[in-house]
């Protein structure tokens, strides 16, 4: 076990170096000089040449990436680099702020609104792909089918958009001022406006997401529904309720319990398309902000900690997996 | 259970046909005299697919809509002239500046879905719109095909160390967060004037084909491991067939139907992800017409608001358009391999 | 493992019309699996599928080779076929060496020996067309395009008892014996020399089974075939074949004419395969009495020292666990040249196995009811009982 883990860690280690590497190296060969941004309105060019000595811009690209790993570039002194405790992703020098801080301040409202769509995606698409699964071929399962596929079909940010021409500007146009148009509330300031703004993201999401887990519950709750235990419990004379919930829908549920993980993990790197719908200031749309502003520090932030997610929240899925299923190999 | 009798049967078989049993499709063969000459062909596994599909009337008016999707397509110049508007003229007449600020014109005679922030024809552009999604979805899903499937079969038929680094790599590529790193490729597409430096389609199709061969290299490479150890491939081996003809005339017929399904499912996924990458700003970019940059441009003028068809005319097109893909793609598996089922993320 | 004692020279009685001249030649055949774990895949030990096989088979014979699953029955004719590299050993056939071979290099003799798959359902391509699956041989050895390999593809299919009209059909189409034919036609293509027939016939139902073997039969006698037959039916296996070689975990036990193997055998272990045959004389089956072996067949991760069979074996003496017995005729009991078993006690005719009791681990076969045995294992002459409760009891008896 210890091996699996371990093995299974120096996974991660590598995706993420590589990745880092890689958006690293893209962000290097693009056209910006950040000695420019960061010397005083007027600087001379020897003062800005200087300042690009100092920020090791010279050197080249390997030693540079070392320095991102080990000690990031010295900016008033502050030792920052990825290897080092806490790791650091660097300076941003459009925004003059350490890049860690720039992303963490962004968190907050990326988790919200992944983690709440995910709770209402599932509690939307459980419910109906179990009854789908349990009636299969009925009306009801061709129904759901059939909403299954046009919300498969539904690009997030149309269905965003559609949401705000309806349940925004339409109602608000007609006197009722429910929702607002976008933007985001910290929970810490108020809970309640927090969730009034978060409401249309998280049905924006969860609509789209919704398709694909009932989709997925129906499919794996019509395979465990055809297992002998459950033929067994059946001919046990149990009801069929605690047949279908009680021995079912547990095992039923662990694709659709890992799919969600997964996810959750693409989400927390930033819901690019849903923030940018609703102006909403996560992690996805700082990226999109920073791609136009040329802060490239921000891009490769951003591009390992959504990378660092999906790889962990992977790892740990393997790792429960082999915990509950003593039949997954784990060589 | 009807083995026909051949003329070394000596021990005289009990060739009683089961009456339980199904008859065998279609028929068994007569006794070799008859009929002489004439041969029978067996229709392919791909014609009986074909035939089960036209049964499926869903698939069926999927089909047909994406056949008239892409003749509007090509057509698109030719209703343009008929309208009498180009897709990227600024129309004074679609600027309606009776209020404080000019107001584009809502649908109407002349603008048959109105006009957008600049005057332009939204029905027109709407369906010059339609022929950015569909080469840009098609030719993406096909390199992305092309190079997975080659990468697929090498990883799954030579296996050892091929597949082990090969399996690496689609790991590594899978774990990338793709529509960051997407936007961060198409952001590098500038050069000093901010001019883009090569044609922002081509790089959306390289950067969508880029992301997306590692799902066909997978698909492939499980169908190839399980495929490899059945006997018709040893068989192949023990004729002294090469590797090469292993893999294209025995491998390969049997990978044409999912990847049919796969191609046909991945189409409107990689149709999401150009308008997707428009909307961001970073796909295909203005003046050229695309159903994901009209859509910003609707939303980033807030026009959208008092002239809907701006924002439903493109919306609707880029949601019919998926759907019919969808749809078809559902039918197909059906048709082509009613066993399998598959799973999708997005966002 | 040597067998020196193979006398080449003298055509044996009992083998085939065409004289002995061997086809094929095997001398300490060998392959092991590696076993990898570990992160890098490194290799811990290894299965001892096939240990040193030596035989050879003449023009125009054939020779069945028995034994249990998993006794290296079917890695023994990929072997000779070059589907897989052997360990050690040669394998030669008409005098040239062919482990050695390149890929390339085994091509031309591809057209000389060819194999008979097990499973007829895998073994074609089911989205190709029957014709293109025969005509793949022409195909591959650039031998026959166009008109003329659709021509030799209808000869062949009629030449098996195929219906050529049916050249477009998918394999789908055909029962499981009419797609045997096809695999035999396949085989037939390229006019081979050699047949090596993995257990052809072991998928298909009895009434089927007999017409093709009826078929290989026939076609041996017309085109001159030699045979190398596959089973763990031992009847079938007696029915067709010149001489019988019984495998037991990687190794030849016995080798010998079918009339005198299925008389006499020698070998415990024969005894034991034999005495598992169902008789079709309800008589017969009730006086005779059947043995369980005790314990399970040995790992080949980790064989036995000395004689593979002795810890099993009711006869086993010192001498078995400490030294490996070499496939010889014997001292003074050989009834033929031929007649080979690798035993340094061999079964005598007339000698009642159900009384003997090892010497060294005191194993007794346990005699068993007949009906028992035969209620377990229905309709098929298959030894091993797959039903591993029953498991490899693989009772051994006298025979009647």
């Amino acid at each position: 076990m210890l091996r699996f883990l371990l093995r299974r860690f120096g996974y991660l280690v590598f995706v993420l170096f590589v990745i880092a590497l890689v958006s690293f190296g893209l962000n290097s060969i693009a056209n910006n000089n950040p000695a420019a941004l960061l010397a005083p309105r007027g600087a001379s060019a020897e003062a800005i040449a200087q300042i690009k000595a100092n920020l090791h811009l010279n050197d080249p690209l390997y030693l540079q990436f070392w320095h991102f790993l080990t000690r990031g570039p010295d900016i008033r002194g502050t030792k920052s680099g990825l290897m080092q405790w806490p790791p650091s992703l660097g300076y941003s020098f459009v925004k003059q702020r350490p890049v860690t801080e720039v992303i963490l301040d962004k968190l907050p409202a990326t988790i919200s609104l992944a983690l709440g769509a995910m709770v209402l995606w599932l509690a939307i698409a459980l419910p109906i792909g179990v009854l789908a699964a349990t009636k299969a071929r009925s009306l009801l399962d061709r129904v759901s089918t059939f909403f299954a596929l046009v919300g498969l079909s539904f690009p997030t940010f149309l269905l965003g958009l559609l949401l705000l021409y309806v349940f925004y500007y339409q109602l608000t146009t007609a006197g009722f001022n429910v929702f607002p148009a976008g933007g985001y509330v910290a929970l810490t300031t108020d809970p309640l406006e927090w969730a009034h703004h978060l409401i249309l993201p998280w049905f924006t999401l969860a609509l789209t997401e919704a398709a694909i887990y009932v989709r997925v519950t129906r499919s794996s709750m019509l395979e465990v529904l055809g297992e002998d235990y459950i033929r067994t419990a059946r001919a046990k004379g149990l009801p069929e309720r605690r047949v279908v919930y009680r021995h079912g829908l547990r095992s039923a549920l662990t694709p659709v319990v890992t799919l969600a993980g997964l996810d959750v993990a693409t989400l927390l790197g930033g819901a690019i398309v849903t923030e940018q719908v609703f102006g909403l200031d996560g992690v996805g749309r700082l990226a999109v902000l920073s791609v136009s502003d040329g802060d490239l520090p921000v891009v490769v932030g951003v591009t390992l900690v959504a990378a660092f997610f999906f790889v962990f929240i992977n790892v740990l899925v393997d790792l429960v997996y082999a915990l509950l299923d003593a039949r997954v190999r784990v060589d | 259970m009807s083995e026909q009798a051949g003329p070394d049967a000596t021990i005289p078989a009990p060739v009683t046909a089961d009456p339980a049993g199904p008859p065998k499709r279609p028929g068994p063969p007569p006794p070799p005299t008859a009929s002489p000459g004439k041969s029978v062909t067996a229709r392919t596994p791909l014609q009986l697919a074909m035939a089960r599909l036209r049964r499926d009337k869903v698939a069926l008016a999927a089909g047909v809509l994406l056949i008239l999707l892409i003749l509007v397509a090509v057509c698109a110049p030719l209703i343009a002239k008929l309208v009498g508007h180009d897709p990227t003229t600024n129309y004074p007449d679609g600027i309606d500046a009776s209020g404080l600020l000019p107001v584009p014109v809502t649908p109407g005679p002349g603008f048959l879905l109105g006009a957008d922030q600049l005057g332009r024809d939204v029905f027109v552009r709407t369906l010059y719109g339609a022929r950015i999604s569909l080469l840009v979805g098609m030719v993406a899903t096909a390199i992305a095909l092309v190079v997975g499937t080659t990468v697929g079969l090498l990883a799954g038929f030579v296996g050892g160390k091929t597949d082990t680094v090969l399996s690496r790599i689609i790991d590594i590529f899978l774990s990338f967060p793709f529509l960051v790193t997407a936007l961060t490729l198409v952001a590098l597409n500038r050069d000093a004037f901010g001019q883009p430096r090569i044609s922002p389609i081509l790089l959306v199709m390289a950067v969508i084909s880029l992301f997306t061969w590692t799902f066909f290299a997978r698909l492939v490479r499980g169908q190839v491991l399980s495929l490899r150890e059945r006997e018709f491939v040893e068989a192949a081996r023990s004729l002294g067939a090469s590797n090469f003809r292993v893999m294209v005339v025995d491998l390969m017929p049997n990978l044409v139907a999912p990847l049919i399904v796969y191609a046909t499912l991945q189409i409107p996924l990689n149709i999401v992800f150009e308008a997707t990458l428009s909307y961001l700003g970073v796909g295909v970019r203005a003046p050229t017409a695309s159903w994901g940059n009209m859509l910003f441009d609707a939303q980033a003028s807030g026009y959208y608001q008092t002239q809907p068809g701006f924002l439903l005319g493109p919306g609707i097109a880029l949601l019919l358009t998926v759907l019919a893909f969808n749809l078809l793609g559902d039918g197909l598996r059906d048709a082509l391999d009613p066993r399998s089922s598959r799973t999708m993320a997005k966002d | 493992m040597t067998s020196p004692s193979l006398d080449k020279s003298t055509p044996a009685a009992g083998t085939s019309s065409s004289g002995g001249e061997p086809i094929l030649r095997l001398s300490g055949v060998t392959k092991n699996f590696p076993m990898r774990s570990g992160v890098f895949g490194r290799t811990t030990g290894s299965v001892s599928a096939v240990a040193g096989v030596d035989f050879e088979l003449r023009k125009g014979e054939t020779l069945g080779l028995v034994g249990e699953s998993g006794c290296g029955k079917s890695t023994l004719a990929r072997l000779i076929m070059g589907l897989l590299p052997v360990s050690a050993g040669s394998v030669e056939f008409e005098g040239q060496d062919i482990t050695k071979l390149s890929r390339s290099g085994m091509r031309p003799l591809r057209r000389e020996m060819q194999m008979i798959f097990q499973d007829p359902y895998g073994s074609l391509n089911p989205r190709r067309r029957v014709g293109s699956i025969i005509g793949d041989p022409f195909a591959i050895h650039k031998i026959a395009d166009g008109e003329d390999r659709v021509r030799r593809v209808k000869e062949l299919m009629e030449l098996v008892g195929l219906n050529p009209e049916h050249y477009n059909r998918f394999p789908a189409d055909f029962s499981g014996g009419q797609r045997q034919r096809i695999g035999v036609a396949r085989a037939l293509a390229l006019r081979p020399k050699l047949l090596v027939c993995d257990e052809p016939v072991s998928a298909l139902d009895v009434s089927i089974q007999a017409q093709v073997i009826n078929l290989l039969d026939d076609l041996q006698d017309e085109l001159g075939l030699s045979y190398i037959f596959i089973a763990h039916d031992l009847s079938v296996v007696r029915h067709v074949s010149d001489r019988v070689a019984v495998m037991y975990l990687g190794k030849v036990v016995e080798l010998g004419t079918a009339e005198r193997l299925y008389t006499e055998p020698r070998h415990p272990y024969t005894n034991a395969l034999l005495s598992a045959v169902p008789l079709a004389d309800p008589d017969r089956a009730a006086q005779r009495k059947r043995l369980v072996l005790v314990g399970d067949v040995p790992s080949p991760v980790n064989p036995p020292s000395g004689c593979r069979f002795h810890p099993r074996c009711p006869k086993a003496q010192e001498k078995c666990a400490a030294e490996v017995p070499t496939l010889d005729s014997g001292e003074g009991v050989a009834l033929d040249p031929d007649d080979l078993a690798a035993c340094h006690f061999p079964v005598l005719p007339g000698e009642d196995l159900t009384q003997a009791r090892s010497a060294l681990t005191g194993v007794q076969a346990t005699p068993e009811a007949v009906f028992g045995a035969i209620g377990s294992n229905p309709g098929s002459g298959d030894p091993t009982n797959r039903d591993s409760t029953n498991g490899d009891s693989t009772n051994s008896g006298a025979r009647a």
